[in-house]
């Protein structure tokens, strides 16, 4: 593929203009460069956050951006303090629509990846593609109709209007569906089922733990996709105890228009959100190896 | 043989409803939560309220056919319109910048000769970890004249800084927020691709002398384009939809209209104008739009993105 895509140059006319001088440092100066300025553009908002978070509401306007000052541990007890400790309440709320969403998404993905990938079955070529089409259907277009349809069974406003929508991931089902193919080799399951194990059995003893670090992916994409999602909760939910972090600081920056003492509060409370996800990040890095295009790359 | 008799019959009996005891907890989400509200949204969008008398009240309000109606009064609405053009700009300007320094990012951490790679891997990835909300939160008082370290600069040296959030430049203020979270997605599956290259493929052309660049050019991007295509048909999918940066960015400046995406548009002829057969027929648009693009964008490149599976 890559010979008839790339018209090549005689080989000695490249050896002439390399070959004398070697390895040059200039570029490996040059790269790390440029790749040092890319963190640095990435870093930056996060270092802000981290020293305007120390700074009194007074200083925040009038001070110079990164002159740190004394007063996190006034502006967490603030914040802890607004509205009974709301923000605390909507840290859990969170944790519940993304972890525990991203839990059933998990399962619920590897049962259907599993089946796909390891039965023949009729309708299983018409499944998957509508599976597949499912990626592509915008999510958050799908929100109005949902909320309509949530409102007449009684259920928006309630933890179940923004976790049982979480749950469905035709991507994670995707997914799944590689990693169980890639993973889980057939002799294994024909030897386990010609020892009578039954189907339960054989997918949590021995499918799942061979689709482990597949399932992780699966967790932290789905994860990363409820919590990144905000226009599911924002339309669903209207009681504030509800909220998860991202509709709740947002609406307090809403009201900082009118009162300027409220963003140190969202600046404070955008700081103690992203901790424990870049916490969760840092420990589950080598989860991510995103190969969009497995199924392709393979063949 | 009567002792093999049981086993084989439960086999072949479990096999058959297996798979279908596996998809049906998925196919039942599926069919609720997504194929479900679809079908509601296409129904909504040929519905409309008809108010007879001064629309006071039981009765006076009934809901009617109304054909193509919203779709007609959606596409010709000025609003929505103008927010499909400031969404394209805004790809436009955002996909080809994140996705060209996600490779040139990928590339550089694939290269020996680039130092501290560990550390800028984990820095450019960082961003995907904040949502988006929080991500302009963050941005948004980076772009405050008052607040911001860019201004302090410009101000010191005696420029005059343009403001990012006037009408003029505040769809670049947006994409610089996709630019950012989006960046470090990118590189790392790119990366991926990349890594999962076999190295004996470069060495044979570094050995004959070819340099790093021309490597990458020839070798490497080559390899990786069905990573490219499906980051970009992604990223082209996440354009169409953008919402929580214009709607977090909204209170700090007046230049971002309620309608300055579709989506917007949509939200507000749903809760604002409770419109919701309008706000219906504007989705099922823009799922067709998404659908149409993704579809015709994967035809055309098809031959070298997806190679039939075999399982």
């Amino acid at each position: 593929m890559t010979a008839t895509l790339a018209p090549t140059k005689p080989p000695t006319v490249v050896r002439t203009t390399t070959g004398a001088t070697g390895p040059s440092n200039k570029r490996s100066t040059l790269s790390t460069v440029v790749l040092l300025v890319g963190a640095a553009y990435c870093l930056l908002p996060v270092a802000w956050v981290l020293v305007a978070s120390t700074k009194s509401a007074g200083e925040l306007f009038t001070t110079f951006t990164f002159t740190p000052s004394t007063h996190l541990w006034d502006n967490v007890q603030d914040l802890s303090a607004y509205r009974g400790g709301l923000f605390w309440r909507w840290m859990a709320n969170t944790a519940l629509y993304a972890g525990v969403g991203a839990l059933l998404s998990v399962i619920v993905s590897a049962m259907a990846g599993f089946g796909l990938a390891k039965f023949s079955f009729a309708g299983k070529k018409a499944i998957f593609n509508v599976i597949l089409a499912g990626v592509l259907v915008p999510g958050v277009v799908l929100a109005i109709p949902q909320y309509l349809l949530l409102a007449q069974v009684g259920l928006t406003n309630t933890y179940w209007s923004v976790l049982l929508p979480s749950i469905i991931s035709p991507y994670g089902i995707y997914l799944a569906r590689i990693y169980a193919a890639a993973s889980v080799p057939d002799d294994v399951l024909e030897a386990a089922r010609t020892d009578g194990a039954g189907e339960a059995r054989i997918f949590a003893r021995i499918a799942v733990p061979m689709m482990v670090p597949g399932l992780v992916t699966v967790f932290l994409f789905q994860f990363v996709a409820i919590w990144n999602n905000y226009m599911l909760p924002y339309i669903m939910l209207g009681n504030d105890r509800l909220f998860p972090i991202t509709v709740g600081l947002s609406g307090l920056l809403n009201q900082g228009a009118s009162q300027p003492a409220m963003y140190t509060a969202v600046i404070t409370g955008a700081l103690l959100s992203i901790i424990p996800l870049i916490a969760l990040f840092l420990l589950l890095q080598r989860y991510w190896q995103v190969d969009l295009a497995a199924g392709a790359v393979k063949a | 043989m009567t002792v093999q008799t049981p086993p084989r019959a439960r086999r072949r009996r479990s096999g058959r409803f297996a798979p279908y005891v596996y998809l049906a907890p998925a196919m039942t989400l599926f069919a609720l939560f997504l194929a479900l509200p679809i079908g509601y949204a296409l129904y909504l969008s040929f519905r409309t309220v008809k108010v007879s008398g001064l629309g006071l009240g039981k009765g006076a309000r009934t809901e009617v056919w109304a054909g193509f109606d919203n779709y007609a009064r959606s596409l010709t609405d000025p609003d929505f319109i103008d927010s499909v053009i400031r969404v394209a700009l805004y790809g436009l300007v955002l996909v080809p910048v994140m996705l060209g320094l996600a490779l040139l990012f990928a590339l550089l951490l694939d290269s020996k000769r680039t130092r501290g790679r560990g550390f800028s891997r984990v820095s450019i990835f960082l961003p995907y970890a904040v949502p988006a909300v929080i991500a302009s939160l963050l941005w948004g008082f980076l772009y405050l004249p008052r607040v911001s370290p860019f201004y302090y600069v410009f101000d010191k040296i005696g420029w005059d800084a343009p403001d990012i959030l006037s009408s003029q430049w505040v769809l670049f203020a947006i994409a610089n927020i996709g630019l950012w979270g989006g960046v470090g997605f990118n590189m790392i599956v790119i990366y991926t691709a990349l890594k999962a290259i076999p190295s004996e493929l470069y060495e044979a052309a570094r050995l004959d002398g070819a340099t790093e660049v021309q490597i990458a050019w020839r070798i490497k991007i080559p390899v990786v384009t069905p990573s490219l295509i499906l980051t970009f048909l992604f990223s082209m999918i996440a354009t169409l939809q953008v919402f929580a940066e214009p709607m977090t960015l909204r209170p700090l400046t007046n230049t971002i209209s309620s309608t300055w995406s579709p989506l917007m548009k949509v939200y507000r002829d749903a809760f604002t104008r409770d419109d919701i057969y309008s706000a219906a027929a504007t989705s099922v648009i823009i799922a067709l739009a998404t659908f149409a693009l993704s579809f015709g964008f994967l035809r055309l490149v098809q031959r070298r993105a997806f190679s039939q599976e075999n399982s």
